[in-house]
Order: C-alpha cells, then structure tokens, then sequence
C-alpha cells in the first residue's frame, strides 16, 4: 500500500511536470530589481488592463538575482525580461551569451534620486558628499584633513565632520550590503566625497582594490545602521527619532513628506526637477533588459515594451513620474525610444 | 531528656524555618510564572492592538459618486478617458482646463477608474448612451485623508494632497457624493499598484491552492510513514538511523527547502515557475517531519493491547493497525496535519525561491498558474511606497491571522470530536 501510494504521487508528479513544460507561455515572466519594481509593475498593471494579453507576472529579486536568472538560457522556463538598477556588468552579459542568450536588448527607463533625510521635526542641514564620506567611511583621514594618515573613523558628531553641521551623534539608517539602493549610494555619495580628496583619488591609479576598500568602505561600529530592505520602517523610526538621518530612494521621500526632509547635498535639494537635471549628485539609472529571442514567441512582449516607452508612461507628465520615477532627458529617451522599437541588442558593455 | 527536648525544639524551629522558606520559595516561583504569563499576553495584546488598529481600516474605502454620461460615440471610440474627464470636469466646474488642473482633477479617483468604466460598459451594454450616477473608488491621498491619516494643518508642501483638493473634498462632502464603504475589492481583486484597488483574493486562492497540494502530498506520504516506522519496521540501526534523519529535517531552515525545490521541483522537474503545484510541493517537504512526528507520538499512545486483542481475534497486523489503532490515533494525526498547514500557511522563505514572492494581478485558476501567497502579499505591501498600503498590510496580516485562527480552532475541535476515552 505504502509503495503503490508514493509511486502513485511520483506518477501525479511526473504528469504535472509534463504538462507544465508542455503547456506554452502566453504571460511575460519578468524579474529583477526591487527598485524597478514599484515602476515595472503600475505599467504590467495598465498594460494588462488596456489590452487583450495577460498581466505579466513581475518578481522583485534584486538585480543581481535577477540577471541569474534572465541569463540561465532561452525558453519558457526562463524570464523574459529583467530589471535593473545599475547597468548590466560585462561579466553578466558574457554569462548571457554562454547560455544561448546571445540578443539582449537594453533599455533606459530614467533616474532614481537617494536621499539622505531626517525628520520635519529636526534642523534643517546642508550636506555635502564630502561630509557624507567623513561621517560614514570606515576609514578618513586624521583630521578630516587633506593629507592625513589613514585612521579608523574617529567622527562621533556630525559638528566633529564640520563645525556647520549640529553637535549631535551620527546616527544613519540605511540599506543592508545586499541592497542595489547602497551599492549605488556607496558609489555615488561615499566615492563622491573620497574624491574631494586628492590623495585619496589618486590611489585608484596605484592599486584599484585598495582605493575601492577606502572610498566605498562604510564604517561597521554602530553610526551607520543597517534598517533592512523596508524604506517604510526607515521613514517611521526617522520621525521617532529627530537625531537620525535616513538613507533611501525618492520616492519614498516624496510619500512621506509630513514626517521627512530631504537634506540638500552640494547645495542641491533633492527636488524632482534637480534630479531630472542631473544637478542632485545622488542619482543612478534605471534599465531593463529583454531577451530578443523571446519577442513574436512569448505574446504581449512587443507591445508591454510599447506601453514601457509611451510618452503616457516614461514622458516627463506621464504616470510613472506620479509613482517618483524621475524621467530621462529628451535625447535619451528618444534613443532608448528607438531601441525599444528596433530591438537593438547590446553590442558589448 | 532535657538535651533531647531542647533539640527536638530546636529541629522544630528549624523545620518550621524551612517550612517557611519553601513556602516562600514556592510563592516565588509562581509569581516568576505568573509574570512570565503577563509579559507573554502583554506582547500579544500590543501586537494585535497595533494591527488592528492600523488595520481596520483598511476593510473600508473612501468612494466617491461621479455622475456620468456614456456617450455612445465615445463608447464606440472607446474614449473611456474622455469620458471620465468630463464627468469629473462637471462635478468640479470650477476647476480650469489646462493640463496640470485636468491632472489634478484625474488625481482625485483611483488611477484604475477609466478601466472600471470600460468594464461597466461590457457588463452592461444597454448602459451605452444614458447618464449614471456612479461611485468610483477614490484615489491614495484622497482616501487617506477621508480616513483622517493626512493632518490639513500642515503647510501644503508638506503633505500629500494639495489645498485645492481639500476644498473639493470639502464640496463633495457637502454635496453627500463622498463616503466610507465596505472595501469590496479587497476581497474581490488580486493584487495592484494602486492600494485603493488592491486585493488579497490572488493571494488567498494561491495560498489554498498551494496548501491543497501540501495536504494531498504530505498527508498521505507522513501518516503511512509513521504506521509503517511504527507497527511494521524492524528496529535496526537503519530504522533508527531514519528516525534520527527525520527528527533532524523538522529543524532545518526552510529556505533550505526552497533551495532544494528549486533545484529539484523546478529545474530537474521542470514545474512551472511561481506556481502553486511548485510551492505547494516545497511546503509538503517541510511539513512531512512535523506530521511523520506528531502521527507517530499519537499512534504510540494507543495502548497495544488494542492491536493485540484484534489480532488474538484473528485480525492480521494490517487490520488490526487500520481498523483498530489508526481510527483511535486519528485526532492525534489529524492535529499533527493541521498544525503542519499551519505552519506552512504562514512561510515564505522557501516559496521566495520558487518564485512565489511575485506581483500577479490576475486571480489564478488552477495549480500551474502564476501565483502568489498570503504572507508573501504581506511582505510585498509592507514594502510599497504608498501610504495607503500600510493599512492593506495590516489588514492583509489580520485575514492571515484569522485563516491560522480558524485553522488551530479547526485541530481543536477535530481533537474534541474524535477523541476516545478508554
């Protein structure tokens, strides 16, 4: 009895496997980035809704996760498309190719802003990259000087980063190490802000690993803490805490705006239009990618581009830009219109 | 003799010292216990007070009522958007035509409503050229702040909604055309991006789907492996060497399973992806050692001298074990299952690598559709940018609660029902 049993639920199994794989796919399986997601999913929705083909089925797996899998091969076992929140790396392309999926057609959405906040309650501050690397770097220079020896971050209060700033703890909460929201923060604002220091700088030339570890480094003894993935749990314990600062993306700012405040960084807010211009320092890109193969075979592919990259989305009014995307200049997206339409495939990274 | 009787005092005092002591020490212990007991139901009740405080409301949803023309012509042209505009331009005549006003005025209905309207026309053709008064769901900000979650007193920057929008908001309550009704679309809908329109019936069919097939694969499969380890095996090192194994695999991490699912179910297998037979296939593996164990504790406490009278009445092992044992340690086994569902019910960890954690608008109607399940619903809300999917987590959270409610509820009563007494 026993034996007939599992035979029989490995036969139920087996049958079910067959028709799942015999069974082709009439929805787009797409993947990727949690910071797209808020974005790729309002167009499958509209997309899903105003046509006759199904809503595609989004997960949010990270960037990284999800290049896995988008590069895994071709069929309708795999994704169709994936997002992304930094550009594809050339390793990831190479890994694509490996695996048959030679056509990879990439695509530029618009910008996402980071910001750094604090609560309404709090004073208003005026940051610059410069005082963001000496506040949260595992390693500055002695004296917050030009010059100095290397030591292990000393800074406590942001008066000790600059006599300007408030005399109180440095308390930032922030993304987790696996988040694409800090690597892109630890490139663009922490890098930004080594920069400013010439010696710093010019180690990238002498050893590219040492300089890494120094200007992308965040300090590990308690200022910086890590919040999780949630940006919603950030925002609540900033308007708890009026000494804390926050780390996360702009849309979650221009949500919140009775409980936080953006600081300005270089003298720029982070306002809309600052960050469509390219003026706020703390911005980065947002793509997706889509498996040419896949297109006329798997329905709806063509046209869920379409709606991607109709002025009623992406344009500088469309409803994307009401969710915080911030869109992209006129020329690119003009170029990344054409792309969407021709289904240029990346030539190299 | 006065040696003996001062000692014999003596003792007595310290008897009686003692006596006190551990009167006091057993006094202590209770008090531990009962505090203990407080802290426990003091976290709980703050738990439940903080959900469902946020919660509740999201069973109810601002509305508001449009008057509309369905134009005939445009409905041919199938203008849904025109037609919205003008209903909306007709209740708020004041409002200028320019781009940013028509937006502001779109703004005040849920994003989704032009499909609404398309859907009320193909529902009901004979609509066609007549005018209807329609309630319409309400947009985000608008909602939240019917609800009372955006405070007017802050400085129109600050909050999310704009001064005019206020004082039509102020309007339409004074013309009766705004109201606070039963969130029918949340028991209706799948999931969305709007959280005025999102629903949890995509994720409550996805989760009964996938608990379906956790029943009808772990069930079976956990309940003969604990007869046969039970009745039928021979003690050996290889019996107890399984023993240990499925003692072991009750306490391993279940995004363990998800992996092994994933290379298993989905790449070898080639089940589908974020569908509910994967999942559901996942969550049997890990709920197997929970009802093998539980099964097998109800079994053992079945006196043997049941299957022995069978047998010395001529009953084989088998009988005796099916017609005799089984039906007793039926509540046992049934509360062991229960639980397991349970458990499986509210995991996510391992359907995140079956690709269940995913964004499906569309209700799934059978086992290889795309789906999603409750507490992966739950996460993907918590973490959504808009205000108003802080009370659709919150009120997902408490439809999840009273689903494990119902369901431990269920294993009581199953308990009560069966048990026998001997």
């Amino acid at each position: 009895m026993h034996n007939r049993l599992v035979a029989a639920v490995f036969v139920a199994g087996a049958v079910v496997a067959a028709a799942g794989a015999a069974q082709a796919r009439d929805q787009i399986n797409i993947v990727g980035s949690s910071t797209v997601y808020p974005f790729a999913t309002v167009v499958a929705e509209t997309f899903g809704r105003g046509s006759d083909f199904k809503t595609p089925k989004i997960e949010s797996t990270g960037s990284g996760g999800g290049m896995k899998l988008f590069c895994a091969g071709l069929g309708t076992d795999h994704p169709d498309i994936t997002n992304a929140s930094r550009r594809m790396k050339s390793s990831e392309l190479e890994k694509c190719r490996e695996n048959g999926v030679m056509d990879v057609v990439e695509i530029k959405i618009g910008y996402d802003g980071i910001v750094v906040a604090n609560a309404n309650a709090a004073p208003e501050v005026q940051l610059t990259l410069r005082h963001l690397f000496l506040a949260l770097a595992k390693q500055v220079p002695e004296g917050n000087q030009e010059g100095g020896q290397l030591v292990d971050n000393p800074n406590q209060m942001w008066s000790d980063v600059d006599p300007s700033l408030p005399n109180v703890a440095i308390e930032v909460l922030g993304p987790p190490p696996t988040s694409g929201t800090r690597d892109a923060f630890n490139e663009l604002a922490i890098e930004g802000g080594c920069k400013t220091f010439p010696g710093l700088k010019a180690i990238k030339k002498e050893d590219k690993n040492r300089y890494k570890a120094i200007c992308r480094g965040i300090r590990e003894d308690g200022a910086y803490i890590e919040a999780g993935e949630n940006d919603n749990l950030i925002v609540q314990k900033l308007a708890e805490n009026p000494n804390a600062f926050g780390v996360f993306g702009f849309s979650f700012l221009d949500q919140n705006r009775d409980a936080v405040k953006g600081a300005s960084i270089d003298g720029v807010a982070p306002e809309f239009e600052n960050i469509a211009t390219r003026a706020y320092p703390v911005s980065r890109p947002l793509y997706f990618y889509v498996k040419k193969a896949h297109v006329d075979v798997i329905p709806g592919i063509r046209e869920y581009i379409g709606a991607f990259t109709s002025d009623d989305a992406w344009g500088d009014e469309g409803y994307l830009t009401d969710r915080g995307l911030i869109p992209l200049p006129t020329d690119e997206r003009a170029q990344f219109g054409d792309n969407a339409v021709n289904l240029t495939p990346l030539e190299s990274l | 003799m006065t040696s003996t009787a001062l000692s014999t005092i003596s003792s007595q005092a310290a008897a009686n010292r003692l006596l006190l002591r551990r009167k006091r020490a057993e006094r202590r212990f209770q008090l531990y216990g009962i505090l203990a007991i407080s802290a426990a139901v003091g976290f709980l009740i703050v738990f439940l007070a903080s959900i469902v405080s946020r919660g509740y409301m999201g069973f109810v949803q601002t509305e508001v009522q449009l008057t509309v023309n369905f134009d005939a012509e445009l409905i041919e042209a199938g203008s849904y958007r025109t037609i919205l505009r003008t209903s909306l331009a007709e209740l708020f005549p004041d409002a200028g035509s320019s781009r940013a006003e028509r937006r502001a005025l779109a703004g005040m209905v849920s994003a989704g409503t032009v499909f609404v309207l398309r859907e009320t026309v193909e529902a009901d053709p004979a609509i066609a050229g007549t005018v209807q008064d329609v309630w319409v769901l309400a947009s985000d900000p608008v909602d939240q702040f019917y609800k009372g979650r955006i405070d007017a007193a802050l400085p129109e920057g600050e909050r999310p909604i704009s001064d005019a929008s206020l004082a039509r908001i102020a309007a339409l309550e004074e013309a009766g055309r705004i109201a606070l009704r039963f969130n029918r679309s949340f028991f209706s809908r799948g999931d969305s991006r709007n959280p005025e329109e999102a629903g949890i019936l995509g994720a409550i069919v996805g989760s009964a789907l996938a608990l379906l097939v956790t029943l009808v694969v772990s069930f079976p499969i956990g309940v003969m492996t604990a007869v046969y380890l039970e009745a039928f095996a021979p003690r050996n090192r290889i019996t107890r060497l399984i023993e240990i194994n499925i003692n072991n695999l009750a306490a391993v991490p279940s995004i363990v399973f998800g992996l092994l699912g994933l290379a298993v179910f989905l790449n070898v297998f080639g089940l589908p992806r974020s569908a509910p037979v994967s999942g559901g296939l996942v969550l049997s593996l890990m709920t197997l050692p929970t009802i093998i164990i539980s099964s097998r504790a109800a079994i053992r406490a079945v006196p043997p001298s049941f299957a022995e009278a069978a047998m010395g009445l001529g009953a084989s092992r088998v009988q005796a074990i099916f017609h005799h044992v089984l039906p007793v340690a039926a509540p046992g086994t049934l509360t062991g299952a229960i639980i397991g569902m349970a458990q499986a019910l509210g995991e996510t960890a391992p359907l995140l690598m079956m690709g269940m954690v995913a964004f499906v608008v569309e209700v799934p109607g059978g086992f290889t559709d795309p789906s999603t399940v409750l507490p992966a619903q739950v996460y993907l809300w918590a973490d959504s940018p808009e205000r108003g999917f802080a009370e659709k987590t919150a009120a997902a959270i408490i439809v999840l609660l009273g689903f494990l409610l119902v369901m431990n509820g269920l294993a009581v009563y199953l308990r009560r029902k069966f048990e026998k007494q001997w």
